[in-house]
Order: C-alpha cells, then structure tokens, then sequence
C-alpha cells in the first residue's frame, strides 16, 4: 500500500495540474478582451470612444506637427522661425537667461545658478526617507539657505551686492516658496494650539485671525504688504520689500496650514492628554512629545496640499512687482521681435510649474504611502 | 514649603496658580495686542499727517475722474468712488457668479467621465484634471490673454460659428432682441419654479401621510421649462436674434466681452472646474457599491437608484469642499487686476494709487470679500445641514 502523499506532494501535484489546464479561451483575455471590456462594452459606450477617437485625429496630429515636425530649436533668429511651418522653441533658446534670472545682473548669473543647484539638491536630499531626522536635516537647511543668501546677495567674499530687488526668475519663484513654507508651518502650528488654548482670549484672538485671513484674497494681503505695511512702521524704518512680501505669505498660508493642524490636533484621542496628564508633563512638554508628533504626521497629507497650493501661488507675487519665472517670461516674450512666440514661452513656463506641482503630487501621495506603513492596525 | 499643607489645601492652591497663570497668560497677550495695534496706528497716522494724505473715507464722495470698462450700471468718469467701486464689486460678482455656474457644471461632466467605465474618456479626464490643476492660475491667465490680445483685427476675425467672432477686441455672440414676452417668460420661469417646489412639498406630505407616491421629476421638469416655452408661443414666439455684423472698424450689435473678462472666466473655469471634477469622483466613489446592490436587489430601476440613494450620499461627501471650491473661485477672480479687468481690486487699486489713501482703500476690498465670503459660507452651511446625516 503507498504512503498517503505528504502536504508537500499533494500541493506540487496540484500546481503541477493547474499549469496542465487549458489557457483561457481567446476572447476573454488580450488585448482583444480588453478593448471590448474598456471601450465597447456597451452601444453608448462604442458611440462615445469613436466619437472621442474622432475628436482626437482631428486635434492632436496638427498639434504634434507643430510641436515637433515643423519647430525651430535653433538657430534663435525670429526670421527662421517666421519661415518654419511649427513651433519657435528657439524663443526659448534665446530667452532662456532673461526668462530664468530675470532682472540679476547677465554677468553674475553663475550664482543664482549655483543657488539653483544647491537648492535642488537640499530638496532631494530632504524628500530621501534616510535624511529624515533632525540631526540631518536642520543643519541641511541652514547650511544651504545660508550658502544661497550669501551667494544671491553677495556683499561678502569679494561677490559684489546685489539688490533683492534685482532677484528674478527662477531663484526668486524659488525663495518665495521656501519662505512661504518655512514661515508658515511654525506660524500655523502656533495659531492650531492657540485655536485649541482652553483660554478663551488665546482663542478668540486665533479664531479671529485665522478667518479673517482665510476669507480674503491673497491678492489683498499682497498689497498690504507692498503698500500699506510701510505706512504702519516708525518713521524712518524701513523694510526690503521682498522680505514684506515673503512675510506677507508666510501669514497668508499660515493661516490655512493652522486649520489643517488643527484637524490632526483633534484627532488625537483624549487617552493621550490624560495619559500625558497623569505623568505630570507640563502642557508645552505633552504638546511637544505627545501631541505634535502624532498630529503632524497624520496632517502630512493635508500641508502637501496647501504647499502645493503654495508653490503654483508664488507667481502671485508679480502683482505687487517681484520678477519672478512668470514675469520674467512675460517680459522676455514682450519683446516686439519674439511676441508672436509668446505661446511657445507660456508653454515651456507651464511645463516647469506643472513638473514641480506634479512632482509634489505624486511625492505627496508616496508619503501617504510611508505613513500609513507604520499604522496597520 | 508646598507639601507642609493638608492635600486639600495643596490641591486649592494648585488649582489656583493654574488659573492664575492662565489669567495673566491671556492678560498680558491682550495688553501685548493691544499695544501693538495702538503702536501701528499712531505710527501709521504719523506717517500719513507727515506725507500729507489725508485720511479717512471722505474720499469716497469725490469724483472718481476714471472711466471703468465694463460696468452694469450707468457709470462714467464723474462719478464718485463709491460708485466706481460699486461698478468694481458687481463686475466681480459678475464673473464669480457666472465661473461658479460654468465650473460646476464642467467640474460636474470631468468628475462623471472619471469613473467612466469607458478607458478613454476616464483617461481623457484624468490629463485634464492634471494639467489644468497642476499649472498656476495667475499662468492660465496671462496665457489666455495673451492669446486673445494676439488674435487678429475684427476685420479678420475668427467666426467658428454663425454669430460669434473671436477678434482681439474680446468675444462677440448673437443674442435676442429683447421684447416684453421676455419678461413674460422670466415670470413663467419663477411661476414654474415655484410650482413645482410647491409640488415636491405636496408630494412628500402625502407619501409621509398615506404612502402613496407621485410623480414628482417630470410634472417639475414640464413645467419649470413647459410655462416658459407656453408663455413664448403665446406671445407670437418672437425670434428675432441680434447678429454682431462689422460696421467700420468694430461689431455692432450682439454682446461684447472684452479679453480681460475672456481670458478671467475661461482660467477661473478650467482651473476650479479641475478641483470640482476631482471632488466630484471623490463623492461617486465614496458611496459604497453594496449600496447600489442592494437597491437593484430591491428592484428599483437605475434612474431611481441614481436619484435616491447614489446622489444624496454623494452630496453628503461633495458639498463641504465644495464650498471651499466656490469660496476660492470668487477670491481667486481678484487675479483681474494683472491683466485689468475692472474688478473690485483693480478699481480700487487706481482708487489708491490716485488718492493715496492705501489704508482705506484695502479695508474696503478686504471687508467686501469678508462679507462674500461669509456669505457663501453661512448659505453653503444651510445646504450642507439639509444634505447632512440627520440626528
């Protein structure tokens, strides 16, 4: 009499008799399947993707003609690109330094080229998981906006001042954004506690700030910076207007980073408070140690969306005069010789605010991703 | 020494010193407040006795001496500030209201295509919602500017369709002439509205009393669009249609927007309609799938399933940032001012950059969006409590 077959056998036997079945029949796998579940599985459905497919051959081949087939990258001569059929990404080409520095002197453009550089790699290094903790990241940060400042505004090692009212293009788009963000994230934990405060002064005071500042325009607050800020100071004190503005947007998102704060705040269980509580820990250590920690990461999610939000609405600063990537762009197209490759400019403008906007995204979500790792219960 | 008392007492005066500390916490930050904004003040009025700009809002009752492009209201350069700004306001609400129209409905249609069974729209709408969400709005704008200042000359002006031309002085369109049946049919409209609420009402009362239903969505839908219709045969069904035609070097007749307002209303469109669609499928989605089985296993029919257990637990989850939604759209309109539109800001931003009087003048844009929004805010609320969970 045989052995009864171990686990182990009955198992390869029974995957061995799986791989012997016969294959799926054609129709209900491939590409064939696939098309007719996706696009043709109903008679509305069919009508509508060749309606689209219509609408498609007729936009999007003339598209890409002149997007690539008939375009001008180089030679940068408005004559060329009047003869060419396609795009003139040569506007591009000639215009590159003016739509990318701005107004900073064309001699000096290796420092905010540099600045660019280094910025990019801080905030690589900060999106990389290993590089998060506080030993890394805080002298990262200080190091390199200390290098950037030093190298933008120069003044010391033989670099030559330059006014931030020379700032433009891309290193400007980009300071305005990190302040915005640094500023704000302190300023919106500081009004989410005080929104939270069991006295009711602190409250009133944050509640009050909080709104009045989320239901008006940034617009307004821009000017208030720009314009009326000067008005309020002691005669004869003065602030440079780029740091009035960055301060002035640092309030602004602030405000909208405190109400999502304030939402992780709340979602902390009472347990944690009273744990914290009966071991005798002031209110400022519970808040440092118990509460910030958890409410912070699971807010994460939430501030990306605002930082994004920060990110497209830095161009805002234009209105009050900045130079930024935008409005160094519209003033590099200006030119009577390129205005009719504006198109080309603006494109090539929102290619590099969507790839960040879109990086930021995507990052964001592979966040969510990390943190929720540590929460599967 | 603290523990020399009985705990009674170390507990009293425990409590104590914590409501005194919070006392003088929130004590000394009013006094800090307050000097602040005692110390802002004087040294704004200082500066201004200094600069010689006179000061409070007397300026609102001069004459404006600024003509505004576009305005809904009888206005021209004699008028005073107050006028001109409350030229400003409507042609904010102007585009807010129509935006808010105009981006709800597309948000509605990109929202539904994204979950659209079918692969090629669902992707369709996926790449706009990326592209318009993920590029800045003030960029949007700009663009679209630029590209109607560069179209050509009404002479060779684009005419995609009978009775529209597209030409650097903005868009042009058809519209009908106006007579009083139009008046009639705006009164047959109200009329019909309000029968038909009047019918809903009616209709739950006595399925409430006796459980017979009735008809409700076809008898509203006939006669909300039925007495119009009614009232237009009736006046003769006129039909004469005012047709923009070239006179010279510009249209006559039709409706003018200009490019400002173009270019404002399409960006404000694609970029909100974006973030609407994205809430949109986020509500579809929300509504669990065993909630429209268990419908069908009751046998209701699918319009059915769509209108009584889809769209009321989909609203529950769209209509709060909704709102938001609707609250950035108006606040975002304020963009004009890059590119002129005479909204409030650019109005009241010549106001100050002729009166000088910047103080004011921004307490008066920031006191009407406050008034806005709170507005949208207290109305979007009521809503939201009729959709809301109820108990």
């Amino acid at each position: 009499m045989p052995a009864a077959p171990s686990p182990a056998a009955a198992l390869a036997e029974r995957r061995a008799r799986a791989r012997a079945a016969l294959p799926p029949p054609v129709e209900r796998v491939g590409a064939l399947r696939w098309m007719r579940d996706n696009l043709f599985s109903s008679l509305a459905n069919t009508l509508l993707t060749l309606l689209t497919v219509a609408a498609l051959a007729l936009v999007v081949p003339p598209i890409l003609m002149w997007a690539f087939v008939g375009s001008v990258w180089y030679p940068p001569d408005p004559e060329v690109c009047r003869a060419a059929t396609g795009a003139c990404w040569a506007v591009i080409v000639e215009k590159h330094r003016v739509m990318f520095f701005g107004l900073y002197p064309y001699a000096e453009h290796w420092r905010p080229f540099l600045a660019v550089i280094l910025y990019v790699v801080a905030v690589a290094l900060t999106c990389w998981r290993r590089c998060w903790s506080w030993q890394v990241l805080v002298p990262l940060w200080a190091a390199s906006l200390a290098a950037i400042v030093v190298l933008m505004l120069g003044g010391i090692f033989g670099l030559t001042v330059i006014d931030t009212g020379q700032w433009g293009g891309v290193p400007l788009t980009m300071v305005v954004f990190t302040a915005t963000v640094t500023l704000g994230l302190p300023l919106g934990v500081v009004l989410a506690l005080g929104r939270r405060s069991e006295m009711p002064v602190i409250r009133l005071l944050s509640v009050l700030f909080i709104e009045f500042i989320r239901a008006v325009p940034l617009v307004t607050i821009l000017f208030c910076a720009a314009v009326v800020f000067p008005l309020f100071l002691p005669p004869g004190w003065n602030v440079d207007k780029m740091v009035r503005v960055l301060i002035g947007m640092g309030i602004f998102y602030g405000c909208y980073f405190a109400e999502v704060i304030r939402g992780g705040l709340q979602a902390i269980p009472r347990g944690q408070y009273e744990a914290a509580a009966s071991l005798g820990l002031s209110y400022w250590r519970t808040t440092r140690k118990i509460i910030l920690p958890q409410a912070l990461r699971i807010v994460i999610p939430g501030l990306m969306n605002h930082i994004i939000s920060a990110f497209k609405n830095s161009t805002l600063v234009i209105i009050v005069g900045l130079f930024d990537l935008l409005n160094a762009t519209g003033a590099a197209v200006a030119d009577p010789l390129w205005i009719r490759y504006y198109t080309e400019g603006y494109l090539f403008v929102a290619a590099v605010y969507f790839v960040g906007a879109f990086a930021l995204s995507k990052y964001s979500q592979q966040l969510e991703r990390w943190l929720a790792e540590g929460r599967r219960y | 020494m603290a523990h020399d008392g009985p705990p009674r007492q170390a507990l009293a005066a425990a409590l104590g010193s914590l409501v005194v500390r919070s006392l003088a916490v929130q004590v000394a930050t009013a006094v800090v407040v307050a000097a602040l904004v005692y110390l802002l003040v004087s040294n704004a009025a200082e500066n201004l006795v200094r600069q010689g700009i006179a000061s409070g809002f007397g300026f609102l009752r001069h004459e404006a001496g600024y003509d505004v492009g576009e305005t809904w209201i009888q206005h021209s350069a004699r008028n005073t500030y107050a006028h001109t700004l409350f030229v400003g306001f409507l042609n904010t609400l102007y585009v807010s209201v129509l935006g808010i129209a105009f981006a709800t409905l597309l948000g509605i249609v990109v929202g539904v295509a994204r979950v659209s069974r079918n692969w090629l729209i669902a992707r369709l709408s996926a790449v706009y919602v990326e592209v318009f969400r993920n590029t800045p709005l003030l960029l949007q704008i700009v663009f679209w500017y630029t590209v109607m200042r560069q179209l050509p000359p009404p002479r060779q002006a684009l005419h995609p369709f009978e009775g529209v031309f597209l030409s650097n002085r903005g868009l042009v369109h058809a519209i009908p002439v106006w007579t009083p049946v139009h008046g009639w049919m705006l009164a047959a409209l109200l009329v019909g509205v309000g029968a038909s609420l009047a019918l809903g009402y009616w209709s739950r009362r006595r399925r409430e009393a006796t459980g017979a239903s009735t008809p409700v969505l076809w008898p509203s839908l006939a006669l909300v669009l039925g007495l119009p219709v009614g009232a237009w045969l009736l006046g003769g069904a006129p039909s004469a249609v005012d047709l923009p035609a070239l006179r010279g070097f510009n249209f006559r007749g039709g409706a003018t927007h200009s490019p400002e307002f173009v270019a404002l209303l399409t960006s404000l469109v694609a970029y909100i309609s974006a973030f609407i669609g994205e809430i949109v499928r986020a509500g579809i989605q929300a509504v669990a799938i065993g909630q429209r089985e268990a419908a069908r296993s009751l046998g209701l029919r699918e319009g059915l399933i769509l209108r009584l257990i889809v769209i009321p637990q989909a609203l529950r989850v769209i209509v709060p940032p909704l709102t938001s939604q609707y609250l950035n759209l108006v606040k975002d309109s304020s963009l004009a001012v890059w590119i002129g539109y005479p909204d409030l800001v650019s109005v009241a931003n010549t106001a100050i950059n002729q009166t000088g009087q910047a103080v004011e003048g921004i307490v008066i844009m920031m006191t009407v969006y406050l008034t806005i929004s709170l507005s949208i805010s207290l109305f979007m609320n009521w809503y939201n409590s009729r959709v809301a969970l109820r108990g």
